[in-house]
């Protein structure tokens, strides 16, 4: 944990003390209530297809843009309206990740899913949330290529 | 009713429509069930009265890949203060989708008192109806079942290999690239959790959300169902069919759909599904 960026170690530690499937279920709600979609100057619908997370059955779409700061800004849309769990996920990995140290993001494994969500979601949902770390991860990683290269 | 004799279903009687469950809510004959895709949607609001039943977490056996028991599935009903004659009105998100599969485990048990709202989560939602946080509590019964029947409406492994071998009908329900094996191999994501990518020989790809009208979640009519699966891809109502997708929820769906709607008298689900096939040793797979 200590490799991941403060803000989302601080995060997966409130996860962390949860008791029961209703407290995570309202902790969950909470981020999604704070989910704001991707701004129409970035993309408007329909969304290109490279965005789109595989497996996502919530119609998730991932967008990484460079900040100023040499960091990455991540934007999310998710086209079902009843995709709860990935409005959440995006909420928090936007409200963790964008800005943080790149080589960081890099390295945040789809696993944290399984610490936010628990592991007795459906393998399904499992792996349409863990495409969406796993699309940060890529952009992140292709960011790090590009400015190596 | 009605409606639904209209659309031409073989058996109407086992959808019920917003309207009946709007006027149902306080009917102690009626249990409504929720069952979701999303594990945070029951949650976050349902419709007052309804109790959560959890693919994951009620109907799985906790070790085994296997369904609950029939002790477990007894507990579970009873824990849901219902009795084998009472109605069960399953609804969810995704159309149904989860509902359907929950209502298909429900019939391995003989609750044959079951029904799908038609349009689930989302028509109600549409509708602007009420949704609730509160957790109802019923008082818990003695609820007693029959062994797992999984016979009649699953398939095995071994019995789909026979079946391939004996030319019978297989419809793969998942996504044309899920079908064509391309959506397994890409890389920086996690894969399919199957070694190897395709269908199983022989199965025709009708992708499980065609049966559904998208702006509302409700079921296509009879006529426009027979023209996916009789007009293109030439099932018939008296064929062995066995359907399947990759842990076979979603063929669930197709399963009612043939069954219920279109009046199939020999539909299987291979809850398997691709997770099994596409990791088994030694058997055909078509790309």
């Amino acid at each position: 944990m200590t490799d991941y960026p403060p803000a989302l170690a601080e995060v997966l530690a409130d996860f962390a003390f949860v008791t029961s499937r209703a407290e995570r279920a309202e902790l969950l709600i909470d981020w999604a209530d704070r989910f704001k979609p991707v701004p129409s100057h970035i993309a408007v619908p329909p969304y290109p297809e490279d965005r789109r997370v595989p497996f996502c059955e919530s119609e998730a779409f991932v967008w990484a843009h460079p900040r100023q700061d040499g960091t990455l800004q991540f934007y999310f849309a998710v086209e079902n309206p009843q995709g709860l769990s990935a409005m959440a996920l995006a909420a928090i990995l936007d409200a963790t990740l964008s800005g943080a140290p790149v080589e960081q993001v890099a390295a945040v494994s789809p696993d944290i899913v399984l610490r936010l969500f628990g592991n007795d979601i459906s393998m399904g949902k499992g792996q349409g949330l863990m495409g969406m770390v796993s699309m940060v991860q890529a952009a992140a990683r292709a960011f790090l290529r590009e400015k190596e290269g | 009713m009605d409606e639904f004799v209209r659309r031409g279903y073989a058996r109407p009687e086992v959808l019920v429509s917003t309207d009946w469950v709007a006027s149902h809510l306080h009917d102690s004959a009626v249990r409504i069930i929720e069952s979701n895709e999303d594990p945070l949607l029951y949650a976050s609001g349902h419709i007052p009265g309804a109790v959560e039943v959890d693919w994951t977490t009620d109907l799985n056996d906790p070790v085994r890949r296997d369904y609950l028991t029939r002790e477990g599935f007894e507990t579970l009903m009873s824990r849901l203060g219902v009795t084998p004659e009472t109605t069960l009105v399953f609804y969810g998100d995704k159309n149904n989708w989860w509902a359907t599969y929950a209502f298909w485990v429900f019939q391995l048990f003989g609750h044959r008192n079951a029904r799908i709202m038609d349009g689930g989560r989302l028509k109600w939602e549409l509708e602007k109806r009420p949704l609730t946080r509160e957790k109802p509590s019923y008082p818990p019964t003695n609820y007693r079942a029959p062994e797992r029947d999984d016979a009649t409406i699953r398939a095995f492994r071994d019995q789909v290999l026979a079946h391939v071998q004996a030319r019978e009908p297989l419809v793969d329900v998942r996504s044309p690239a899920e079908y064509s094996g391309e959506r397994l191999h890409m890389p920086d994501y996690p894969n399919e959790g199957a070694l190897r990518g395709g269908h199983i020989p022989g199965a025709v790809n009708v992708p499980w959300s065609r049966a559904i009208n998208p702006e509302d979640g409700t079921f296509k009519s009879a006529n426009e169902l027979r023209a996916i699966y009789e007009g293109e891809q030439g099932l018939r109502p008296d064929d062995d069919v066995i359907v399947y997708c990759r842990i076979g929820e979603r063929s669930s769906h197709t399963w009612f759909v043939l069954t219920y709607l279109l009046g199939y008298q020999h539909v299987r689900n291979y809850d398997g599904s691709w997770t099994e096939w596409g990791n088994l040793v030694n058997v055909p797979i078509e790309r």
